[in-house]
């Protein structure tokens, strides 16, 4: 009884319970939305969804993790920022100008042996992502203006600033109005295409996934132990519970915002090499004067983990898995839109949810308490 | 001479278009956030309203045209804006669960919504719902003859503009001086304290919200209808804009509507640069040009948030029990 009790009043029992209701609500809701559309389909739509990337065999399973890599990334960079009180919706500008970076040294450091370039080029995307996460962080420590709304002016001044850079150097291929192709400097697959493919015919079909995942993985790793097991990490943390207590406590708040808006900033811009150093017939950075979604898909991921490194990777994951069903399901003339409504309706009720879990964590707690007394009558 | 007065007759003429929406839908989230709600979901409120409205017009506008259709697509924006915004009411006030998760997934719920409906209820199934703009006022009577003020404000202009800024000295009025509006600011400074006065700080929050979601509905509309002839199930940033435009205001109406001005202009000046004299003769090209409103809000905005300070209790969830 007493470990069921330990278990049920946990905090990781209760974030992964309001997890999975939320996630049930959500799939109810897209299976209403599937109904009204098509009745007779709804059911099996509703397990395309459920199927996620499975539904594509081990291929499918590969894109999944290719696409969980940059809504890892993004969701770390913000997740990393709310950890401190910060709201870095910044990360669109910081992953645009990471990856232009990434591609500008890709194109023009090929004097740097084939094995080593995606290296450079990707470190290169993470400082210029970490340059562009300083700016709202120095407004912010020196001169209080509130970030968010330097963050939403630095996305824009990335976006044409690099849409600008793209036409005035030569990554830009006019004919098709976007980058050059940078296969030299591709991340490195890691041998990941010989385990996630499928078979058509003798030709084996495999996925867009490559090392990036694993660098993902490892950085959210990092970001844990930097969060969880260091005194900067507590420091961070400090400053986002109560800045006036910090600095009360000896704690330079300045530094720690700005240490906080590099770290977001260098994780976006990580994302946007990891997204962009791409074989032929990846990705490539389109000038068009749109804000780049990914950044504010991070938004979402961030949210879904609570803000927890090691939560963000499920929940990318998840997105990335449900998505992925989203696709499929587009062969029963089904809409992918569906799946941002399931995922929106999903992050609606976590909200609830964590309402349930406080339930649940008070609730055993005054069990627990009410028996101490019992106890102790009892001793008397 | 009259060169130069044309130009700055078309420059305040287009500024209109850009900052009128961002002025409505910041002072929505002005009402909000100083109640005590963030909503960061203004954007996917603009979203619901602009299509609701735009859907409207697309269906009506068979029948009427005009000025009698824009005023009761205005009534559609911003009813059904003020119903979406119920779902982030309820979410940070009775829930009081955080205020950006719910706002987020109003933004991620908003597009996605906008297109399945229109994909399913038009009969060509496309995603854009198309409308023809009959509501353009080349010039009002009588007003649009005054000199200077005449082309400043009365021609080539839209009735919403006006309406913009009769809900600009509504909001500065009912915010200032109304028992509403001093109530609405204790909320969102000390809810504590004003619930010890006997007021109902959830009530007045919901109030905040709603008249956000209603503006924020109004804005989307406001948005698309001068600058486009179809809506395709986005306002390309201008929620987050407007958010902006909140914060660079301090959260007040007055300096909201400067805010918005600012940006507008600039934002003007810097897509029309091709035409204008100096300007168009300068090497600079237009993506360089698109970044100077940006740029210069930034500029602005460091010498003059020493002071900024939200509402104190903006983001925080008013829990009766608490101490």
């Amino acid at each position: 009884m007493r470990r069921i009790q330990r278990l049920l009043g946990s905090a990781g029992f209760g974030s992964a319970l309001s997890s999975v209701v939320a996630i049930l609500v959500g799939l109810a809701v897209g299976f209403i939305i599937l109904l009204i559309s098509n009745p007779r389909q709804a059911v099996a739509g509703l397990g395309t969804i459920a199927a996620g990337g499975f539904s594509g065999g081990m291929k499918g399973v590969g894109q999944v993790l290719y696409f969980a890599t940059p809504l890892i990334m993004t969701g770390l960079s913000v997740g990393f920022a709310f950890k401190t009180g910060l709201f870095n919706i910044g990360a669109s500008g910081q992953l645009i100008v990471g990856a232009f970076t990434g591609i500008y040294v890709a194109t023009n450091m090929q004097w740097i042996p084939g094995p080593l370039l995606w290296l450079v080029a990707l470190l290169a995307a993470a400082a210029a992502g970490a340059v562009w996460g300083a700016i709202p962080g120095l407004f912010k420590a020196l001169l209080n203006v509130h970030e968010v709304i330097a963050c939403i002016m630095c996305n824009y001044i990335g976006m044409y600033g690099v849409n600008f850079l793209i036409k005035n150097s030569n990554t830009y291929d006019s004919l098709k109005n976007q980058t050059v192709d940078v296969a030299q400097a591709a991340i490195p697959k890691w041998g990941l295409d010989k385990i996630f493919f499928t078979m058509k015919g003798k030709y084996a079909d495999a996925a867009s996934v490559n090392g990036g995942i694993l660098i993902a993985l490892a950085l959210a790793a990092l970001m844990y132990i930097v969060l969880n097991k260091t005194t900067f990490g507590y420091e961070l943390k400090a400053c986002g519970f109560n800045r006036s207590a910090s600095r009360y406590a000896g704690i330079n708040e300045k530094r720690s915002i700005l240490f906080s808006m590099v770290i977001a900033g260098t994780l976006a811009g990580a994302a946007g090499g990891l997204m962009y150093l791409a074989p032929a017939g990846g990705q490539h950075i389109t000038v068009v004067e749109v804000l780049s979604a990914q950044g504010f898909n991070g938004i979402p991921v961030a949210l879904l983990g609570l803000s927890n490194p090691i939560g963000i990777i499920f929940s990318g994951l998840f997105v990335a898995y449900i998505s992925q069903g989203g696709y499929y399901l587009q062969r029963m003339d089904y809409m992918p839109e569906i799946i941002d409504i399931i995922i929106a309706v999903i992050i609606y009720f976590s909200a609830f949810a964590l309402l349930v879990k406080n339930l649940i964590a008070s609730g055993t707690k005054k069990l627990a308490i009410s028996r101490e007394q019992a106890a102790e009558e009892a001793d008397k | 001479m009259n060169d130069w007065l044309g130009v700055i007759y078309f420059l305040v003429q287009q500024m209109w278009l850009f900052s009128i929406p961002l002025l409505i839908v910041a002072l929505g989230g002005m009402f909000s956030e100083r109640s005590g709600v963030v909503n960061i979901a203004l954007e996917g409120i603009m979203v619901v309203g602009a299509f609701c409205a735009i859907f409207f017009i697309n269906q009506t506008q068979a029948y009427m045209s005009g000025q009698g259709l824009l005023l009761l697509a205005v009534l559609v924006a911003a009813g059904s804006g003020a119903l979406f915004s119920l779902l982030h009411a309820y979410a940070a006030i009775n829930l009081r669960s955080d205020q950006t998760i719910s706002g987020t997934a109003l933004n991620m719920a908003a597009p996605a919504t906008a297109i399945y409906v229109a994909r399913m209820l038009q009969a060509n199934h496309v995603q854009q719902v198309a409308f023809t703009n009959t509501f353009r006022i080349f010039k009002v009577p009588l007003l649009g003859d005054i000199p200077v003020l005449g082309p400043l404000l009365f021609q080539n202009t839209y009735i919403t503009t006006f309406l913009g800024l009769l809900i600009l000295a509504g909001a500065a009025f009912v915010l200032y001086k109304t028992r509403f509006g001093l109530r609405l600011r204790a909320c969102g400074e000390h809810p504590q304290a004003a619930d010890s006065m006997g007021v109902n700080v959830y009530r007045v929050r919901y109030a905040g919200v709603l008249i956000s979601g209603a503006l924020a509905g109004l804005g989307g509309l406001v948005f698309v209808v001068p600058t486009s002839t179809d809506f395709n199930a986005t306002v390309a940033g201008y929620g987050f804009l407007a958010l902006a435009v909140l914060i660079f205001g301090q959260w007040r109406p007055l300096r909201i509507f400067l805010a918005a001005l600012f940006f507008g202009l600039m934002k003007t000046i810097t897509s029309a640069y091709s035409g204008l004299p100096v300007l168009k003769d300068l090497p600079i090209t237009s993506d360089v040009y698109k970044m100077i409103p940006y740029i210069t809000t930034l500029i602005v905005l460091a010498f003059t948030s020493k002071n900024s300070q939200a509402p104190r209790a903006s983001g925080v969830p008013y829990d009766r029990g608490s101490r």
